[in-house]
């Protein structure tokens, strides 16, 4: 809501300057956006009469006007514009007048004639983006004032951002309303008389949707003059406002929309084909909107109907057929009350917001129809001429809304503040609000204006007297809500730890978009079908990720167009993945790290790339942060989207919980990489539970190692060759390291070798050297046996 | 041969010059044995006093003596002189530039909206409130209308809403959660929901996607007065700052009263600059007392019980916090923005 300050000041005149105005405003809760002047600056500009003109004699398009300021002789001034006519009253900057755009005038010869001045238009005051031709002024503009005076421009357009529970602050009369109580002034309303009908001519009117529409005025006005221009006082305060001029008839329902809240619609009496029919449009009916769109109607859109077709969307927009026009002579004017229910959404439906619906949506005042109808046609009658009929009304009192009655207690008020409010003091804040109390055994009984649709329970109530007490009256304490000790989960993997030991290990955090393209999405997780927005800002952003590694790729992509050439990045979010049983929503961890290992160093250079076996270190390290290594295993299986011979699927006591690899090289190309990253994706629901330490005694007698160097059969992997080894020892067989994995040159091909540290130990005594062969040769018997292992030379 | 001083005067200027003449260990050992040795002409000197007359002997010997402690002690000092000098060169060739960078990884680090969040987590779990989560995939009854926004609802078109072809939407605010939560627990709850929120917008100022932390105390006790104290710890708590706060009274379907906070603009401290368009003010936060509509759906007693809840939007915080400019960065993941984080 937008409007001028000085036409607030008409209503309610408080004695503050604007800034503190503006601040008592937003402080109580209508927050003002903006404070700006309405004009631009300029000065030495008067209200002139043009006493006669005559052609240049140099110059088909100028003419020599001689111009009366008030000032003795009337100055000679050149002016182009095509408008300019003898008696007519015009701004005049004077010679040593400032013009927006630092534009001063000066005396000047135009085509051999001199000019003391310059008539200007709207668009050289800075009144309007472009003007056709100099500025008309009425004929009352008294010739020699100073302009910028006499049209009250040092005004301010103050903007209030509304919340939309404040539909009554829609106004002039709202605002004026809500001044008057913060500042406990006077409010004064515009006088509205009624207007006695002078010809007898009704429209019928049927109302079938009373529930939508409680009450609908409307009358006749014959016989206007629809081309009447809109006075200069009425056309600059919609323009202050924030409204074009267009035309007398609409600008007349604008501005008593502006000033009272109502919002009004005229129709073109001759394209009203009978008489007014309210009632819910037909599924499938058509009506061609004043915006030019044709709209389809729904069954839930309450339309104004003739006795044929829709005439126009209720409450939100007129029709294009029985628009008031250039030919039109007589108007019916509609002043309705529009349910909230009746109205809220069906704009937005149609893709249509318009200054009525906005107001309908939220709750027009239903006692101000019969007002705001007298008031337009008076004020129509003074600028367009014209006969008015009687008022003809429809209004269902069963439909109509009732003022609720709520019950205030000033305990609770105390209770819900933490402030004690006199009851004085809570009856004067409310009774200047409008409302009526009445006392009860408890407290009050409030009934709240009939245009504070806001006001339906005592903690509405409640806001009122906190908020016109003032929020900053209100103490600060520390509530004293008991709470238990909150419980801290051990032995179990945190998130945030997990964050900060990828971080260690050189990480960035990444946070992506939840939502990806569909085509990225297929091509890494082929086999699952992602939920997809019914209204993406983009195919880009269309469909719900059901795995973390499209970002991951994308930030990938990104910062290698930014010539980044070691890039480790992860994140942690939820990957929303469509099951049988509906969809699951769980978070995972995912990380990705491209080239080298460690960051280019003086000692050694580039260094090595990052490998498979890097990334599986870092995510191993994450793994055991929850103390629970042991229960994690790797086995090779394959992805779509990773390298088939590079690729593990990550286990958890045997469960699939995430995999780890390299990027399959097809992707790379599908995907326009300039490098083969390594990825990790993990269930953090499944990695979660971990185990809290528990203590083992330590032995006190030595442990012995004894090395084994074997050559085995290639595809035989670690994990097998760990598992029968330990299969095969005794408990004293502490643990197995392996310490070299070899191919190539000395050993046979289809073979590697391997060399594994047995370390044994005892808790009840030294190991005496029998027992450690026993074990050794237990260890290789099986090896062999099982794994066609061969001991090496 | 008898020794008179004269011979051994020459000897020890003999044996002088050798010392100094040694430029290493090795030559300085030869020259004690030339001289001390078992052969060396000290000892022979001190062999040939028995061809001495006796009463000359002790005279003699002392005299040899002298002169072979003065040769030890050359020895012994030109030794302690080139160990010295091999030390130093030794620790001069062992001299490292110090100023050469360290090896090993270099530390990445958190996203600064995750920095921020665990920074509210920590101030408001100092103050007793625990963390809470969510689906982000919500239902239109958790987002809206247990949040006494009805279809239709003017509110509504404050959300700009990402919606599924089945109804279902993308949470537009983390306030579903305390939906949630309340609908299993029961009071006294102090709690906290952190998480990534969805709005169908985006430009210079706005993003598709971003955090939220709602916040919520439910308990037999609780007032307008203490939300205004808990706010006003954690910002200046947030900020390591005192600021100036003002509640303004707003508008939230699921709060009465309702608030906005502003805080005085961390970047010109309230004297009007760009970030606060010349106001001096900053909104950063949503609050009010829980309406109760929204405890009539969660089935608690509104008589009994009173709550107050928040809202505050993360990358804002994190951007006043740490001078961001550019709301967009925060998802580009330019490694260039994220490592100033690390």
């Amino acid at each position: 809501m937008r409007f001028s300050e000085s036409w607030l000041r008409t209503w309610v005149n408080p004695p503050v300057d604007t800034a503190t105005l503006a601040d008592q405003l937003s402080m109580a809760g209508l927050e003002v956006d903006a404070v700006e002047p309405v004009a631009p600056a300029f000065d030495g500009v008067v209200v002139g009469r043009v006493d006669s003109l005559e052609p240049h004699p140099a110059a088909d398009k100028l003419r020599v006007c001689q111009v009366e300021v008030g000032a003795g002789e009337p100055l000679q001034i050149v002016c182009g514009a095509a408008n300019v006519a003898a008696g007519m009253r015009v701004p005049v900057a004077l010679v040593g007048a400032r013009l927006p755009g630092d534009l001063r005038i000066k005396k000047a010869r135009l085509r051999g004639v001199a000019s003391f001045g310059m008539i200007c238009s709207a668009a050289e005051l800075g009144l309007e983006e472009t003007s056709a031709g100099i500025l008309p002024l009425p004929a009352e503009a008294p010739v020699g004032e100073d302009f910028r005076a006499w049209l009250e421009l040092d005004d301010q357009a103050i903007e209030v951002d509304l919340t939309p529970d404040r539909g009554d602050c829609l106004s002039i009369a709202g605002i004026a309303r809500e001044v008057g109580v913060l500042d406990r002034v006077a409010v004064t309303p515009v006088a509205v008389a009624e207007v006695p009908a002078a010809v007898e001519r009704t429209v019928a009117v049927a109302v079938d949707a009373p529930e939508a529409c409680p009450r609908y005025l409307c009358r006749v006005v014959c016989d206007l003059d629809v081309r009447a221009e809109t006075p200069l006082w009425m056309r600059e305060r919609l323009r202050r406002s924030g409204l074009r001029s267009l035309g007398a008839v609409v600008d007349v329902t604008n501005y008593v929309l502006l000033e009272l809240g109502q919002p009004m619609h005229a129709f073109d009496l001759e394209r009203i084909g009978g008489g007014i029919r309210v009632r819910m449009a037909a599924a499938g009916e058509s009506l061609e909107l004043l915006d030019g769109q044709t709209v389809t109607l729904d069954g839930d859109s309450l339309v104004i109907a003739d006795q044929e077709r829709p005439l126009a969307l209720a409450g939100i927009m007129g029709g294009a057929a029985s628009a008031v026009g250039e030919g039109t002579r007589d108007v019916l004017l509609e002043s309705a009350f529009f349910a909230p229910r009746a109205i809220a959404g069906r704009a937005r439906a149609y893709g249509l917001h318009t200054d009525a619906s906005h107001r309908f949506e939220r709750g027009v005042d239903p006692g101000l129809q019969r007002r705001a109808l007298e008031r337009a046609t008076a004020l129509l009658l003074e600028i367009c001429g014209g006969r008015p009929g009687p008022v003809v009304e429809a209004a269902s009192a069963a439909h109509l809304p009732r003022p609720p009655q709520v019950p205030l207690r000033p305990g609770r008020i105390a209770r819900v503040l933490g402030l004690e409010v006199a009851d004085a003091e809570v009856e004067d804040i409310l009774g200047r609000l409008g409302m009526s109390l009445e006392r009860t055994a408890a407290g009050w009984r409030v009934t709240p204006p009939s245009a504070r649709f806001d006001i339906a329970i005592e903690a509405d109530l409640i806001e009122e007297v906190g908020r016109i007490h003032g929020y900053a009256r209100i103490p600060m304490t520390h509530a004293a809500a008991e709470t238990a000790l909150q419980a801290v989960p051990e032995g179990r993997l945190d998130l945030d730890r997990a964050r900060l030991a990828l971080v260690d290990r050189g990480y960035q955090e990444a946070v992506t978009y939840s939502f990806v393209a569909p085509e990225i999405q297929r091509l890494l997780d082929p086999d699952s079908d992602p939920l997809a927005l019914a209204n993406p800002l983009s195919n880009e952003l269309s469909v719900m990720r059901t795995g973390l590694w499209p970002g991951l790729l994308q930030a990938l992509a990104y910062n290698r167009a930014r010539q980044q050439d070691r890039i480790r990045l992860f994140e942690s979010g939820l990957r929303f993945r469509p099951s049988p049983e509906g969809l699951r929503q769980e978070p995972g961890l995912a990380a990705l790290a491209v080239g080298p290992v460690f960051p280019e160093h003086w000692d050694g250079g580039r260094g090595r790339d990052t490998d498979f076996y890097d990334l599986k270190g870092d995510l191993e390290a994450v793994l055991a942060l929850g103390g629970a290594a042991g229960s994690f295993a790797f086995e090779a299986a394959t992805h779509p989207a990773l390298h088939p011979g590079q690729s593990a699927r990550v286990l958890r006591e045997g469960e699939p919980m995430g995999w780890i690899g390299m990027l399959h090289p097809r992707l790379r190309k599908a995907l326009d990489l300039d490098c083969d990253p390594l990825l990790f994706e993990i269930d953090l629901q499944a990695a979660t539970p971990g185990r809290l330490p528990s203590f083992r005694p330590l032995s006190k007698y030595p442990a012995i190692r004894r090395d084994l160097a074997l050559v085995i059969p290639r595809e035989v992997t670690w994990e097998r060759v760990r598992a029968t080894v330990m299969a095969a020892a005794p408990p004293i067989l502490q643990a197995v390291r392996l310490f070299d994995v070899y191919t190539g040159e000395h050993v046979e091909a289809g073979r590697k070798s391997i060399a594994l540290g047995l370390i044994l130990q005892d808790s009840s005594h030294t190991l005496k050297d029998s027992e450690v062969e026993a074990v050794v040769a237990a260890v290789v018997d099986r090896l062999v046996s099982d794994l066609d292992a061969r001991l090496r030379a | 041969m008898n020794p008179d001083s004269t011979d051994l005067d020459a000897l020890l200027d003999e044996a002088r010059a050798a010392v100094a003449a040694a430029g290493d260990p090795q030559a300085l050992d030869a020259v004690r044995v030339a001289f001390l040795g078992k052969s060396g002409r000290v000892t022979a000197q001190l062999k040939s006093l028995g061809r001495l007359p006796k009463a000359e002997r002790p005279a003699a010997g002392q005299a040899i003596n002298r002169v072979k402690q003065a040769i030890q002690a050359l020895l012994d000092e030109r030794r302690e002189a080139l160990e010295a000098e091999a030390l130093e060169a030794r620790l001069g060739a062992e001299r490292l530039d110090v100023t050469l960078p360290g090896r090993g990884q270099r530390a990445g680090g958190l996203h600064p909206v995750t920095r921020t969040l665990r920074r509210i987590e920590r101030l408001f779990a100092n103050a007793g409130f625990e963390v809470a989560e969510g689906p982000e995939v919500e239902d239109d009854y958790h987002n809206f209308e247990a949040l006494n926004i009805p279809p239709h609802h003017p509110a509504r078109a404050m959300h700009d809403t990402f919606y599924f072809a089945d109804g279902r939407l993308l949470r537009t605010h983390t306030s579903p959660v305390q939906i949630r939560v309340m609908e299993g627990r029961e009071p006294p709850l102090k709690v906290i929901a952190p998480g990534r929120v969805y709005r169908c917008d985006s430009d210079l100022t706005h993003a598709p996607m971003f955090h939220q932390v709602e916040g919520f105390l439910v308990a037999e006790q609780a007032s307008f007065a203490d939300l205004k104290g808990v706010l006003h710890d954690f910002l200046n708590r947030f900020f390591e700052r005192d600021l100036a706060l003002r509640f303004r009274p707003s508008y939230f379907p699921f709060t009465e009263p309702s608030a906005e906070v502003d805080i005085q603009c961390v970047m010109c401290v309230g004297k009007g600059c760009r970030v606060c368009g010349h106001t001096g003010w900053l909104e950063v936060l949503g609050c009010g007392m829980i309406h109760p509509e929204v405890f009539r759906h969660v089935g608690i007693d509104s008589e009994r019980y009173l709550g107050y809840a928040f809202g505050m939007g993360v990358e804002r915080l994190a951007m006043l916090r740490y001078g961001v400019d550019d709301l967009r960065l925060f998802f580009e993941n330019d490694l260039r923005f994220l490592r100033q984080f690390g």
